[in-house]
Formats: C-alpha cells, sequence, structure tokens
C-alpha cells in the first residue's frame, strides 16, 4: 500500500494561512455557495432513505400503498412493529447473528494479531514470504465454487464454522494491524527479552496492552463485517432456525420481487409481508448499528488512516 | 512532498542471506533462525494453516475446471476432460451477455464509483467550518457500515410502486414504472446505489492525503499568480496523485467481481439481460444447475482475468507515475 509519510500529522491541526477572507475573490465566494448545496444535498440524499424507512415502518399499509409516505409516518401504528417482534424466528435469528458475529470476531482477532506480529518482525527470516503469502490472496482467490466444495466436504455446513472459518483473516486488516506493531518502539520488547520473557509473554504482557486501540479498531472492523455478513449464511445454513436475521431479511425482501430462491438452498420464508413489515425489518436489523455508530466511527477512521499511512 | 510508495509483498528480505550463497549456508541460517524464533513462527502456525486450506487449497479446487465433477464425490473430481467446459462456455451465448454485462457494469462502477470521491473530498477540503465538516463526513460514512441486504432492501422500498422514486414520477405527471423490473433501468440502479454506499467511506483516504500537502507550495502558487483553480489542478492533485494511483489499482482488481451479492439481492429474471454477471451466472450454473464444473470453469476465467487487469494496471502505473502496490 502507499505510504504518506508526512500524514502522521495530525488532521487539521493547523489552520491554512491561504484560507484568508481578504484573498477571496468574487468567484470563490460564489464557489463556496454552491458548494454549501452540494454538500447539503450529500447529507440530504444519504439520509433521506433512513428517513423514508422509519416513517413506512410507522405508517398505516393504506398511506403506503397509495404511495403518500415519504418523510413523516401518515396513519401511525405501531402494530407492524408488534407483529414482527412477536416471530419467534426473527429472535431465533438474531440471536444467531450475535452468536456468529462473537464468535467469528474472536477467532479472527487472535489469528489476524498472532500473524501481524509475526510480519511485524522485521529481521525474521522467510518475513517477505510470509507477507506474500497473505497479499497474494487479496488479488486471486480459488472462486465461489471451489470454495462451497471444500467447507462442504470439511463438514461445516450448518455450523458457525462455515462463517468463521473461511474468513477467519482479513488481508487488510492483517496488513493494518502489521503497520501499527511496526510503529512500536523495539526498546521494550528488547527490555522484556533480556528480563527472561519469551516471546509469548511479551506478545501478550507487553504488545497487546500497547495496541489496545488498534484491537479495539480491529474487533469493530470485524464484527461489523461479520454482523453485516449473509451470503456464508445464505450458502451454508440449511435450516431457518440457524439463518442470521440479514438472511432472514434477504428472504422477506426476495419473496416479493420475484428474485428466486435458487436451488434447495434455502426455502423462502413465506411471510405474506405487507408493505409495512419490510420496513420494520429494515428498522430493526439497522438499529443496532445505527445506535453505536455515532460513538465507534472515528475508531474506524483511525484504523483505516493507519493502514493507509503505513501499509 | 515526500510520498513514497513501498510494497510489502515481493521486497526483497534485508537480511544476512545473499542470494547467491550456497545452499548449504542458506540451511544453516534457515537451522539457526528457526533455533532462535522458533517461537516467533510458532505463532504463524494457525494462519498458515488457515491461508492454505481456505485460500490455496481452492484454488487447487479450480482443477475440476478441467474435470468431470461430481457432487459429494471427489473434491478434485473424478477424470479429466480437458478444456471441455472452457469450449462449452465459449460457445455458449449467454456466456458472452454476462460477460459483456460484467464489463460494461464494471466499466460504468469504475468511472463513478472512482472519481466521486475524490471531487467528495476536495469539496470538504474547502469547507472551513470544521464542525460542519465533521459533520458532512461522519453522515457520508454511514451507508458503508450497512449490510449489503439493508442497502438492497432499502432500494426496494425506494423504488417500489409506492416508494419515493414514483411518487416523483407521479407528480411531474408521469406513470409509476417497476424499475427493478426493467432491464433498461438496472444499471442506473445498480450504480447510484453503490456510489450512494461507498463515496462517503470513499473521500478518507483523499482527506488523509489532502493533509499532508505543504501549504508552502501553496504559497509559492499564489505568489506566481495562481488562481484557486490553477492551485487545485497544480498542487492539490498531484499532491494525492500517489493516493489515487493505488486506489485506482485496487478498484482495477475488483473489476471482474463487480458488486456479486448485491446484484444477486438486486436482479430477477425480468432484468437478467443487463444485470447478469459472471459471478452471478455461474452461481446459478453451480447451484441451480448443480454444474459445478462449468460454473467453476467460469470462476477460474474470471479470476485469471482480474490477476492479469490488476497486474497490468500495476506494471501501466509503475512505468507510468512511478507508483505502484508492489
Amino acid at each position: 500500500m502507499v505510504t504518506i509519510d508526512a500524514a502522521q500529522r495530525p488532521t487539521g491541526s493547523k489552520p491554512r494561512p491561504r484560507r484568508r477572507g481578504i484573498q477571496e475573490t468574487r468567484g470563490y465566494r460564489a464557489f463556496r455557495v454552491v458548494n454549501g448545496i452540494i454538500l447539503t444535498l450529500v447529507v440530504v440524499v444519504t439520509l433521506y432513505p433512513f428517513v423514508n424507512i422509519v416513517a413506512r415502518s410507522m405508517s398505516h399499509e393504506s398511506y403506503i400503498i397509495a404511495g403518500q409516505v415519504n418523510l413523516v409516518p401518515r396513519g401511525f401504528t405501531l402494530d407492524t412493529y408488534q407483529l414482527l417482534m412477536s416471530d419467534s424466528l426473527f429472535w431465533t435469528n438474531y440471536r444467531n447473528t450475535v452468536f456468529y458475529t462473537v464468535t467469528a470476531t474472536v477467532i479472527s482477532i487472535v489469528m489476524t494479531t498472532c500473524y501481524a506480529y509475526v510480519l511485524s518482525k522485521k529481521q525474521l527470516k522467510g518475513r517477505s514470504a510470509l507477507v506474500g503469502i497473505a497479499v497474494f490472496t487479496m488479488f486471486f482467490t480459488g472462486g465461489l465454487i471451489p470454495n462451497y466444495v471444500l467447507v462442504t466436504s470439511l463438514g461445516l455446513k450448518n455450523s458457525v464454522w462455515a462463517i468463521a472459518l473461511p474468513n477467519a483473516i482479513n488481508v487488510f486488516n492483517l496488513l493494518v494491524m502489521k503497520a501499527f506493531f511496526e510503529s512500536l518502539p523495539t526498546e521494550l520488547e528488547e527490555a522484556a527479552a533480556v528480563d527472561g520473557l519469551n516471546t509469548y509473554g511479551i506478545l501478550l504482557r507487553i504488545v497487546l496492552p500497547l495496541s489496545k486501540a488498534i484491537v479495539a479498531t480491529m474487533v469493530l472492523f470485524y464484527a461489523v463485517a461479520f454482523w453485516n455478513s449473509w451470503f456464508a449464511a445464505f450458502l451454508y445454513m440449511d435450516r431457518q432456525e440457524l439463518w442470521p436475521v440479514t438472511v432472514y431479511l434477504r428472504n422477506l425482501i426476495a419473496g416479493a420481487t420475484g428474485a428466486e430462491n435458487v436451488g434447495s438452498i434455502t426455502e423462502a420464508n413465506e411471510v405474506q409481508a405487507e408493505a409495512t413489515l419490510k420496513a420494520v425489518t429494515i428498522v430493526l436489523t439497522t438499529l443496532p448499528i445505527l445506535l453505536v455508530y455515532p460513538f465507534v466511527q472515528r475508531y474506524f477512521v483511525r484504523g483505516i488512516m493507519l493502514g493507509a499511512v503505513k501499509g | 512532498m515526500s510520498t513514497t510508495t513501498t510494497l510489502t509483498p515481493s521486497a526483497p528480505a534485508p537480511g544476512p542471506t545473499a542470494p547467491d550463497r550456497p545452499p548449504r549456508a542458506a540451511r544453516q541460517t534457515w537451522r539457526r533462525a528457526l533455533r532462535r524464533d522458533w517461537q516467533l513462527y510458532s505463532l504463524a502456525i494457525l494462519p498458515l494453516l488457515f491461508f492454505l486450506i481456505f485460500r490455496y487449497l481452492p484454488m487447487l479446487g479450480n482443477v475440476i475446471a478441467f474435470r468431470r465433477f461430481q457432487p459429494g464425490g471427489n473434491i478434485f473430481g473424478e477424470y479429466w476432460v480437458g478444456l471441455r467446459y472452457f469450449k462449452m462456455f465459449l460457445n455458449d451465448p449467454t456466456f458472452w451477455n454476462v460477460f459483456t454485462n460484467t464489463l460494461v457494469l464494471g466499466a460504468l462502477t469504475l468511472l463513478f464509483c472512482f472519481p466521486l470521491p475524490i471531487v467528495l473530498a476536495l469539496l470538504l477540503n474547502e469547507v472551513r467550518a470544521r464542525k460542519l465538516k465533521r459533520f458532512v463526513q461522519s453522515v457520508s460514512y454511514l451507508p458503508h457500515f450497512l449490510s449489503i441486504v439493508i442497502v438492497a432492501a432499502i432500494v426496494m422500498q425506494l423504488l417500489s410502486m409506492d416508494g419515493t422514486v414514483n411518487q416523483l414520477v407521479r407528480a411531474g405527471g408521469g406513470e409509476a414504472i417497476p424499475f427493478l423490473q426493467r432491464p433498461e433501468w438496472f444499471r442506473t440502479i445498480y450504480v447510484s446505489s453503490e456510489v450512494w454506499q461507498t463515496v462517503g467511506w470513499g473521500t478518507i483516504l483523499y482527506l488523509a492525503a489532502l493533509t499532508t500537502i505543504d501549504d508552502d507550495l501553496y504559497e509559492a502558487a499564489r505568489i506566481d499568480g495562481a488562481s484557486r483553480w490553477r492551485q487545485t489542478w497544480h498542487v492539490t492533485l498531484p499532491g494525492i496523485r500517489p493516493t489515487m494511483v493505488t486506489l485506482l489499482i485496487l478498484n482495477i482488481g475488483t473489476f471482474m467481481a463487480v458488486g456479486f451479492e448485491k446484484i444477486l439481492l438486486l436482479y430477477n429474471p425480468l432484468t437478467y439481460p443487463t444485470a447478469d454477471v459472471l459471478s452471478t451466472y455461474l452461481f446459478r450454473m453451480g447451484f441451480a444447475s448443480s454444474n459445478f464444473s462449468y460454473a467453476a470453469a467460469i470462476g477460474l476465467f474470471e479470476a485469471v482475468i482480474g490477476l492479469i487487469l490488476v497486474m497490468s494496471a500495476n506494471l501501466i502505473a509503475r512505468r507510468t507515475v512511478g507508483t505502484s502496490l508492489w
């Protein structure tokens, strides 16, 4: 990846001298107005779909079918929320999502941390080969069919392993973490080694306590990816009580658009979907992400910066 | 500014072993390295097993593209059939339609999803109120964190007969359109939803690169009488060029695999003429028709083209602008 040396400087730390009012030409003032309008549009266009879905989820069926719901709920009702919340399959699938996310994230973090730590040791013999083994898989993969055959013949179908193991290491995350470990001062580790700590001890007691921020970022990256994933479960989970909630939603929306259920992979969840039911399901699946997003957003940004700055 | 591109993968290992040492000495240093660093190497065992089993074994598994495969049988197939499956899809008119769709969707995605984050980053960079800037950024990142299923569901809601888009169409005096059933609309829908989801997050790396541009360069440009537009053209854009090139190469790397999951969620038999791409076609071939070898042949074809694309892009970038991934 690219190394941007000077990017270590904190973002926007100092005001730019070129931004002085006196130097603003009329053309630039006009630009600033247009810019403001464009950015406002970006915000509106990004947020509108969310507002619309929430409005639909709380509206009465008849207003939706008449095409009258956009920004605010019409014929306010929470009946559909009650309906969905009383569906035990929805909750079972929600629990599955949590369980799959936690299990897969733990495995991923352990694997990624171990490998990234090894790769960060510049003097290690064979290091560039170890890096190459990982990076090559970013650009060439076995493909869907061989993966499916492999997972099936390993007997992983219908278990959490089908979701967790094939995606245990994300190479991008691995490189971000490697870059972070490389940036740590080596003196502490050397001192610990002199004190008789072995490699495992150094990793657990010296390096990891210094790396809480990056581990937190990695947990977030992996957790969001697993929380959002649906395809692995769609492919490998034959029974509806094993689905994550994303597959529940997928079957709900697929039922009504004519997107076929392929083969015997899934049995369509034959919910007679009222117009609001989909909106409510979207809201309830998106909600956890929307709730934590404002608090964790900066960790994501920090993580991707680390990866970009040194990779 | 000092921007260097390093590469991680194939750098020659800086180490005590010169390449022209006799193999015996190399073996000895390996032995020494193993004795000294065996604990480090042991940490790599599980991850290496992961790469071996779940990344490299499937690559080998592609031999079923050249062999007869029976579900439930040997995972590497039963017997050799040579290039039969490749000939089969090269003579399959559906394949060529699907191939064209892949190229068109890939090109459109590249055309919009690559430059728009740059534009947005430049616009954001001109915002002086820091709180406002941060607010716009936070909002624009949000769609990146949604599951593709949720994005597809939202798209379907907005485009349904009673959805917002058709409300606008009716308000304009038109007839409501079942957008998701119309092949002529699929590309527009796909690309705009892709833009909606990726543009904001795509600005991050550019915004980081923008902060690294030396203010003295702007100062000098201004003294030379450069207008703001010319400053952008001659200082800002060259400053973020390495980032642009890197991201362009990465984008080209995903060119062939265009939005498999999203297309799978959004398309239906009515929109196959424009929506069906290589990955979705091979998915149906594999799982609906149980023709695993045929599907694997298409998958291998797709992966090899993808690899060739990214390697050529990398080579061209290195030759022309001196920036590359490796």
